[in-house]
């Protein structure tokens, strides 16, 4: 079969939205509609895959948006990554929202549904993007689609919640990152990603790291510090939102996005020789252990997951910032490892919330005596954030740690001590309390796990979590392409 | 025949439909009247546009009395993309009308209201086309006193100090611009703009014409509501009937916008005037001061159409902000503002419309819950308002991305700092809105509202896609609009 050419990746869940509306009224058939979307995405995307590994790069141009600027798309192997993940991860989502969303019982079904694949379909041309005016085009448009969905409930504290989110991502884009890429255009003549970067002898000195920081703040969906703050108030979406959207797509369309333009834009070897550029790595370390102390401190899971999440991403961008090309891979494999390991985490804490109603921490004790699979899961995503072997969170830190030797970076290095440290601070004894002590109180209503849909879907991401661990081959080579190196 | 004569046709059709409409009487009849001219004025205007594209600038002498004797119509890619922009708008508003009108204005006035509509036109279509200074004058009163009229038709009775507001202001900047080009004649001895503008250039600069160029100045800068003397525009916006506010917004301003650049870059560029004058400097502050003060003051409005008016006065500075930064960016960018604006005022006033026809006077509180049950309203409000943020996939950010190259070329950091951050207020007031729409419990005569009819929904959300359309695909509106900066610059060497 021919490969399927890279707009089709877009085409797909924006019909998919379409048909989800059409057939709203009957709700098996439009959720049947959402899974049929997911999987066909999942088909299409991975059908790039060969010959992206074989060193071609499907392009395509949609239309002249300004003269010299398109609407075009490009799969490259970093975006190639994630756009399998966002699409693999939407099928096991999906599951598990059905089963949410009929759990719970909540309102506007086929909203949620509808915008679900509108923030898919722009996440691809993130994913795809093949200049800086497409990627703040799609960027933009995933910053809208899922306001609904965080905006859901739609009682005043939610609203209240969605503002601060709109808010923050709307004015971080406009005011720094807009800048930013009309200067990046009318210095370089172009806004392409190029392998190498593009700013190569068109900026010099300070600027750079000035031009540096208008990508890294108003990129604000990576949620480095200090414009993080819509990451915590995002969480009052229903958890299948936080789950894929504000662990998966949308963040890590954040962090992918630095990711690239370090790579493609400025190009790691130019950033690298100049001076100015060395704060990234103090910010997002800063950012790392701030937001690893800040969870510490959280009694509601979600918000402690969130700000795990805010660590996590900093992860990535430190190790981008890092600028050496193991710690480059790093990056990419640790957007992948984070991703299985932090949607099992928010899967079981929403089956949690559907089976029992409880979102404390405090009210864990015991849990896993009544929600065995679900506890499990969790434990695993757990050491995944930690990076203990046999998870995938091992894999990614031995890439960027090794990245940090190369480029003799201690802070990087110390930094990913004290904050393994912390996760294990903060998660261990979540997983110790659920599993060895007793229930404080019987529950009014005894429960056993939660629907059967949200099980299966918390059970894949932690089996892929462990798999990733034995299996990364196929993304450690595709993203061996990304800093120059042959397979 | 006919073809050689288009220039006349586009001001003369409209102009002799108009007392047709008063001869008809009938609302019924005047309205297919008005239909018929404006659609064939649209026609027209494109048929020009394409020519002048394809074969250059169409000069047109009237009545067979050659330039500069004679008046001469004269059509460059600037004017005919304000031509067709103007004619356009307009055809789309009159099936609209209709419904709009049923509701809003006795209907033994229609025919009234429509012979004002023609005449509007024709005045607005006649200020772009023309190459005269003394017909400039003309139609432009042509235009203002028929816009008194429309805007006088508001079922407010505000409506009637409103207008009579804008006749105090609109007659001083009237006085003012035939002051200014009596001052023109008297030391050019020529009222023909391209024979003005030449003879400009070779004399020596001497008083009156600095005179001249102050008296246009204010008289068009009060018509285009630049700030600080944009002060007749909201409450004339607020208090007309929804087609008037529609129409007005979408082309009487755009106009104004026109006749400054044409002054600006056309009559007196090739002049040095500008070499010893703070003129540019000052017509950034003013836009400046107009895209945040304006900006503020929509923030903590109540009535909706006044806010979106106070929007309107912010994204006029935006245009003459590109006027005054006077590069090749600025220059594309303030032009196609001018058509990206249009776009997006007319889709969210007609919008407006469809809200006053269902729940009365758009006041906020009235709007809440819009959604649950005028869907395709809300959602069309949502996309205009998307434009006037800027977001990528609007023609908003067309226009932005223009502006801040500009200043970004021109090194002027600070400016491009400004641009953004000031659409960034544009946020808060498009989100107050979506909120009270989508968030909100239906208010007891918005949960018995209906749809608006088809005939005014599609006319709305033609503007609507066409917000979306040009904001992706820009080679028609960007590419004419640089061709005429492109020309105007040309023509200042």
């Amino acid at each position: 079969m021919s490969a399927m050419e890279p707009q089709i990746a877009l085409a797909v869940p924006a019909v998919g939205a379409v048909l989800i509306a059409l057939t709203g009224r009957w709700p098996n058939l439009r959720e049947a509609m959402t899974l049929v979307t997911a999987v066909v995405l999942f088909a299409v995307v991975a059908s790039l895959l060969p010959e992206v590994m074989s060193g071609e790069r499907p392009a395509v141009t949609l239309f002249t948006m300004l003269p010299g600027l398109s609407v075009a798309l490009r799969v490259e192997p970093l975006g190639m990554l994630f756009g399998l993940l966002a699409s693999g991860l939407w099928i096991v989502n999906s599951i598990y929202s059905i089963g949410y969303m009929r759990g719970n019982n909540e309102k506007n079904q086929t909203r949620f549904y509808v915008y679900f694949a509108i923030a898919l379909a722009s996440t691809m041309g993130i994913a795809f993007a093949a200049n800086l005016v497409t990627l703040f085009l799609f960027y933009e448009v995933l910053t809208i689609s899922t306001y609904p969905l965080v905006a859901h409930k739609g009682d005043r504290d939610t609203v209240r919640s969605a503002r601060v989110y709109i808010g923050i991502l709307l004015s971080t884009s406009i005011a720094l990152l807009l800048p930013a890429i009309i200067w990046t255009y009318v210095v370089a003549g172009t806004a392409d990603f190029t392998p190498g970067g593009i700013l190569a002898g068109n900026i010099t000195g300070p600027a750079v790291g000035l031009l540096l920081a208008l990508y890294v703040f108003g990129i604000g969906k990576a949620a480095v510090m200090p414009v993080h703050r819509w990451l915590p108030a995002a969480m009052v979406a229903p958890t299948p939102v936080s789950a894929l959207l504000h662990a998966v797509a949308v963040v890590k369309a954040g962090v992918f996005s630095i990711t690239k333009v370090i790579v493609y834009i400025f190009g790691i070897d130019f950033l690298f020789a100049q001076p100015g550029s060395e704060w990234l790595v103090y910010v997002s370390a800063f950012t790392i252990i701030a937001a690893s102390v800040v969870a510490l401190r959280q009694t509601n899971l979600k918000r402690l997951l969130a700000y795990s999440t805010i660590a996590q991403l900093s992860y990535v961008v430190m190790a981008s910032a890092v600028l050496k090309p193991l710690s480059e891979i790093g990056a990419a494999i640790h957007m992948m490892a984070h991703a299985f390991g932090k949607i099992t985490l928010f899967f079981a804490a929403g089956a949690i919330y559907t089976a029992s109603k409880k979102t404390e921490i405090t009210q864990l004790r015991g849990i896993g005596r009544r929600m065995p699979w679900t506890m499990t899961a969790f434990t695993i995503g757990a050491l995944s954030m930690i990076g203990v072997p046999p998870t995938a969170g091992f894999v990614s830190k031995w890439y960027i740690l090794a990245g940090a030797f190369q480029a003799d970076n201690y802070v990087a290095l110390f930094t990913i001590i004290i904050s393994t440290a912390l996760n294990a601070a903060y998660f261990l004894p979540i997983v110790y309390w659920a599993w060895f002590s007793k229930e404080d109180s019987a529950p009014t209503k005894p429960h056993g796990e939660a629907p059967v849909a949200i099980v299966i879907a918390l059970t894949i991401t932690a089996a892929l979590t462990l798999a990733f661990f034995f299996f990364n081959q196929t993304a450690l080579q595709l993203e061996s392409q990304l800093v120059g190196r042959q397979k | 025949m006919i073809e050689s004569n288009l220039p006349a046709l586009q001001v003369v059709l409209p102009l002799i439909a108009a007392p047709l409409c008063l001869l008809l009487r009938r609302s019924t009849l005047a309205w297919l009247v008005a239909w018929s001219a404006s659609w064939s004025a649209a026609a027209i205007s494109i048929a020009i546009l394409l020519k002048v594209l394809s074969s250059g600038t169409i000069s047109y002498a009237f009545g067979g009395w050659a330039p500069p004797w004679g008046i001469e119509y004269r059509v460059d890619p600037l004017n005919g993309f304000v031509l067709v922009l103007v004619s356009v708008v307009a055809a789309l508003i009159v099936p609209y009308a209709r419904r709009s009108l049923l509701a809003e204005i006795r209907s033994r006035q229609h025919y009234l209201f429509w012979t004002a509509y023609l005449l509007c036109l024709t005045g607005l279509l006649g200020v772009t086309i023309t190459g005269d200074a003394f017909n400039v004058f003309v139609f432009l009163e042509i235009s203002s006193l028929a816009t008194y009229i429309l805007i006088a038709y508001g079922q407010d009775r505000r409506a009637l100090v409103a207008s009579y507001q804008y006749l105090i202001m609109g007659t001083i900047g009237a006085t003012f611009i035939v002051i200014g080009v009596g001052l023109l004649y008297l030391m050019t001895g020529t009222l023909n703009l391209a024979d003005m503008a030449q003879r400009i250039a070779q004399m020596p600069l001497v008083r009156p014409e600095l005179a001249a160029l102050a008296f246009l100045t204010v008289g068009i800068s009060l018509k285009l509501a630049l700030f600080p003397l944009h002060l007749w525009l909201p409450n004339a916006y607020a208090y007309a009937p929804s087609v008037s506010t529609a129409f007005l917004a979408a082309t009487a301003t755009k106009v104004a916008v026109y006749l400054l650049i044409r002054f600006m870059y056309t009559v007196f560029g090739q002049s040095g005037i500008f070499d010893n004058l703070p003129f540019e400097e000052m017509l950034i502050a003013l836009s400046l001061a107009a895209m945040f003060l304006a900006s503020i003051v929509a923030v903590f409005q109540d009535d909706v159409k006044r806010m979106f008016a106070y929007s309107s006065v912010a994204q006029i500075g935006y245009m003459t902000l590109g006027i005054g930064l006077a590069n090749a960016s600025g220059l594309t960018g303030a032009i196609v503002h001018l058509f990206n604006h249009a776009v997006a005022k007319g889709a969210i006033f007609l919008l407006l419309g469809c809200v006053a026809l269902c729940v009365g006077q758009p006041v906020i509180s009235k709007m809440s819950g819009l959604a649950k049950r005028m869907p395709l309203t809300a959602a069309g409000l949502v996309v205009g308002g998307l434009s006037l943020i800027g977001i990528p996939g609007t023609v908003g950010f067309v226009s932005k991305w223009y502006l801040v190259m500009a200043a970004v070329e021109k090194g002027w950091w600070w400016l491009a700092g400004l641009v953004v951050i000031s659409s960034l207020l544009a946020v808060v007031y498009v989100w107050r809105l979506i909120e009270v729409c989508y968030f909100r419990e239906p208010s007891q005569k918005m949960s018995e509202a209906k749809e608006a009819p088809l005939s005014m929904l599609i006319p709305a959300w033609v503007f609507v896609f066409a917000c979306i359309y040009f904001g992706l695909d820009t080679s028609t509106t960007v590419g004419t609009a640089a061709i005429a900066a492109q020309s105007l610059l040309e023509s200042m060497q």
